[in-house]
């Protein structure tokens, strides 16, 4: 299959994982066994790497927060950020971990937890170690959109229900 | 007191779904199908122009044709996408949508009694528009067998003397139908041969799934005798702008200026400082709308050919338009008895002309997920129609 047909597939995946191989098969005009066969495939090369219900849990009676941490760093020879990332993902406390360009290196987004959970993290795990120079955490107030989706409450459909 | 409403208007029958829309009005939770406007919203870009020239107290007048800016971006955008040349100072009018546009080009050119022809199903404003001008409809029929593609015996044949104007709609509100250069040739030399003047709307033109749109004024010898309509509503999800536009050599355009200036002075003009981001940066923004809608196309195609229920396929616009000749009752009755038995609303094929009886409209623009919703609840209805049927067979 080639690149293109791929990523139609992915941009439905995305938007909405609970489109089965047959939806996909049938809107972008493939055969649902080679469709079928390229979502495994995709999911064997780690192009697809998870399906998740994308949540907005402000609206739920979690009161935990999300964070996120600058984090600048002091590249190690022969390893560049590659090692120090890997000293980081592989906390649970990590959601997120992006190599970043400009102001600082990494921005670690940290799972839902209690401040005191996230002071203890950032504090104990993320700021001692060796090759990190230094720290800034900030806390999520609001997520107003996550995955290209909007938290909003989902607009009533005003036009008209009937028209020629 | 003395009646005071003239007799054209009392001639002009009344939409043929307002029963089905008081119906459907009243019922909870009925997923509709009926609608015919896009479900995006306006691109966010769009939207912000249109604020901005608020903000910037743009608020008055604009000159009677349109913004300049805004009229040369269309002589753009036309040239760019469709190849055809209109000098934006006095070949290009903004209209208060594609509807304003096919007034006042009926009103321009019709004198009473003239004749146009068009292709039926089509939309349900040109039989009225015409009648308005005082002009004389003459519908020709379509059929699925023919894609719904005009053909050249089926105009020669309506001609007669009276006749002035051709009036064509691809891709085609309600059928989907689309027409390609191959079909327009065809239809060119009967046009050349009788004179005719041709009215084409092509505000579907950017929701093609086949190939590029064509426009019959891009045709030799059409351009001189051709009034493109074209618009905003579609193509960048902008219905409640209410702006559209008109192309058409300065000869013609004259005259339709004349009304457009004494009828309704100006198309809005925060919508067409609006409009102006549409057509500098809306290309990615209504191929990302084609897409999602000819995926659904496709959704609605597959579901159609599993309920067994035959439709064309449709290369165009974003309606489908199957075949319900096999129950045996007209469209209306369909359409109702459906939104009573299972809350969806579609539109009846009737109320795009009487050939569109044995067919009803359904519209995709909503999300899979209540497409999916409505196609089994139309599913469970079919089977419900057919084993009534069967038992009906049975008795006899």
């Amino acid at each position: 299959m080639d690149n293109k047909k791929r990523e139609e597939i992915l941009r439905l995946l995305e938007a909405n994982a609970r489109y089965t191989p047959k939806d996909i098969a049938v809107m972008l005009g493939l055969g649902v066994e080679e469709t079928e066969k390229e979502i495994k495939q995709m999911e064997k090369e780690r192009i697809i790497c998870g399906y998740h219900a994308l949540v907005d849990w402000d609206k739920t009676d979690d009161e935990k927060i999300s964070a996120l941490v600058e984090l600048k760093v002091m590249p190690q020879r022969g390893h560049g950020y590659d090692s120090i990332a890997e000293k980081i993902y592989q906390y649970p406390e990590v959601e997120s971990l992006y190599l970043m360009s400009g102001a600082y290196d990494f921005s670690v987004i940290l799972k839902k937890a209690t401040m005191k959970e996230i002071a203890n993290f950032v504090s104990t795990r993320l700021a001692v170690m060796e090759e990190v120079q230094s720290t800034a955490t900030h806390i999520v107030l609001v997520r107003y959109k996550d995955h290209g989706t909007t938290f909003a409450e989902t607009k009533k459909d005003q036009r008209v229900m009937v028209m020629p | 007191m003395r009646d005071f409403i003239c007799d054209k208007i009392k001639r002009i029958k009344p939409s043929g779904i307002r029963r089905l829309f008081d119906i459907a009005n009243e019922i909870p939770d009925v997923i509709s199908l009926g609608v015919g406007e896009p479900d995006f919203d306006t691109p966010w870009h769009i939207r912000e122009e249109g604020i901005y020239a608020l903000q910037k107290g743009r608020t008055f007048y604009t000159s009677n044709s349109g913004l300049p800016e805004l009229r040369e971006e269309i002589a753009n955008y036309m040239y760019r996408k469709y190849g055809l040349v209109y000098d934006p100072k006095n070949e290009i009018i903004l209209t208060v949508g594609g509807s304003e546009a096919i007034d006042i080009a009926f009103r321009a050119t019709l004198n009473p009694g003239d004749e146009v022809v068009y292709p039926e199903p089509g939309y349900v404003s040109y039989e009225p528009c015409i009648l308005l001008a005082d002009g004389r409809p003459v519908s020709i029929e379509l059929s699925a067998e023919t894609e719904f593609r005009l053909q050249p015996e089926q105009l020669e044949a309506a001609i007669t003397p009276r006749t002035k104007v051709l009036l064509i709609s691809y891709p085609n509100n309600p059928t989907g139908a689309i027409m390609e250069r191959a079909d327009l040739e065809k239809l060119v030399p009967v046009i050349l041969k009788h004179d005719l003047l041709v009215i084409s709307d092509e505000i579907y033109s950017e929701l093609c799934y086949k190939e590029r749109h064509v426009s019959i004024a891009s045709l030799p010898g059409m351009h001189e005798r051709t009034i493109v309509i074209n618009g905003f509503s579609k193509s960048f999800a902008m219905t409640g702008w209410r702006l559209g536009w008109v192309c058409a050599p300065a000869h013609l355009m004259e005259y339709m200026l004349k009304i457009h200036q004494f009828g309704i002075m100006s198309a809005p003009t925060m919508s067409q400082y609006a409009a102006i981001s549409a057509l500098r940066s809306g290309d990615k923004d209504t191929e990302m709308m084609a897409e999602s809608y000819n995926q659904r196309r496709r959704f609605l195609m597959e579901a159609f050919a599993e309920m067994g229920l035959p439709c064309f396929e449709p290369y165009g616009a974003f309606y489908v338009f199957p075949d319900i000749s096999e129950f045996g009752m007209g469209s209306e009755e369909f359409c109702e008895k459906l939104l009573k038995a299972e809350n969806v609303a579609v539109v009846p094929g009737s109320a795009f002309g009487k050939s569109g009886d044995k067919h009803v409209r359904i519209s995709y623009c909503y999300s899979v997920e209540e497409l999916k919703e409505a196609m089994t609840r139309i599913a469970r209805f079919v089977d419900k129609l057919r084993s009534e049927e069967k038992d009906k067979a049975k008795e006899r």
